[in-house]
């Protein structure tokens, strides 16, 4: 069975993050003041084949351990299952 | 016997003819290296150039350590090699595991193309073995993603150890320290920011990266390394 899998990668605190901080104080230009804590990231949407949940969750934090996150300066949250689009949606007709 | 450097070029890699020109004009023996090969028998000094490896996709340097090369640079290195990693080479060098820490993005998300003063601050590497602790080059430098970081635990042991290679005299990027270059445990690894090669003629503005250079093809001797095997 194949589970969809979200990751998403952001700098560590302590870290500076000079497009989040860019991106914060270009909001009250835009009317909006009270934003704080912007931090910029990636996200990662793949499928995983699994026997079930448990399994699945294991291998994607592999993959996010082992590649799509740098631990010096970043980490990452995995989420598998329910709530994740499948794969692929929107590039399929 | 002119010392033999490979200069591993990767996918996206753009600086590898400059350093083999380099090489070749000081007196060494330069060829590329494609990142698809799995041995690099017959070299005794290995540079990563600058570039995009890979494309830089995912992470500088992120996808490169993939490469069939990178586990014959591994060996190499392991095995006491003088291996450099230029810019591009030094951030495939981090993800690589080779050297530690990691360039992130400049301060400021300033994209830096300039010619600036570095110090050498120790003479025990393969890129500054007898070169005087102070002495400051002029270099260039052209990066988006030079900003060299690393835990607190790992600067003290940096600090401690001597393998702070180069500083900035006037940090361009915001790097811990301002690290323009640091080297591994047994100091026969060494990843920097700026770019040697092009510090390497008078038309170029500096000779400056000759001095590092000529100290890799030193570092290189010949003599103490695996002879090319014969097919």
């Amino acid at each position: 069975m194949h589970y969809p899998v979200l990751v998403e990668v952001r700098l560590r605190d302590g870290i500076a993050d000079p497009q989040g901080a860019t991106i914060e104080r270009a909001l009250p230009a835009l009317g909006l003041d009270g934003v704080t804590g912007m931090r910029a990231g990636k996200s990662f949407r793949f499928d995983v084949a699994a026997d079930d949940e448990a399994s699945a969750l294991a291998r994607a934090t592999v993959v996010a351990d082992r590649l799509l996150a740098n631990p010096v300066i970043e980490e990452s949250s995995v989420t598998v299952g329910q709530g994740v689009s499948p794969a692929g949606a929107g590039s399929e007709a | 016997m002119a010392a033999r450097v490979g200069v591993v070029m990767f996918p996206g890699t753009n600086c590898e003819h400059d350093a083999v020109l380099a090489l070749r004009r000081l007196g060494a023996s330069s060829d590329l290296v494609w990142h698809g090969d799995t041995t690099v028998a017959g070299f005794d000094a290995l540079v990563l150039p600058g570039g995009f490896a890979h494309g830089d996709y995912l992470r500088p340097g992120a996808l490169a350590r993939f490469s069939p090369v990178m586990e014959a640079v591994g060996r190499f290195a392991a095995d006491g090699g003088p291996v450099i990693g230029i810019c591009n080479g030094f951030q495939v060098l981090t993800e690589a595991g080779l050297l530690p820490g990691a360039l992130q993005k400049n301060r400021g998300l300033r994209f830096v193309c300039a010619t600036v003063g570095v110090r050498v601050e120790t003479s025990d590497s393969v890129l500054t073995a007898g070169v005087p602790v102070g002495t400051e080059l002029s270099i260039p430098i052209n990066h988006f993603e030079g900003n060299y970081t690393c835990d607190a635990d790992t600067l003290a042991r940096l600090r401690g150890d001597d393998r702070v290679v180069l500083r900035y005299v006037d940090n361009p990027n915001g790097s811990v320290d301002g690290i323009a270059g640091v080297c591994n445990a047994a100091r026969n690894v060494v990843g920097l920011m700026p770019h040697p090669e092009r510090a390497s003629d008078p038309l170029l503005g500096s000779v400056d990266g000759t001095v590092l250079l000529r100290v890799l093809m030193a570092s290189a001797e010949p003599a103490l390394r695996a002879p090319a095997t014969v097919a």
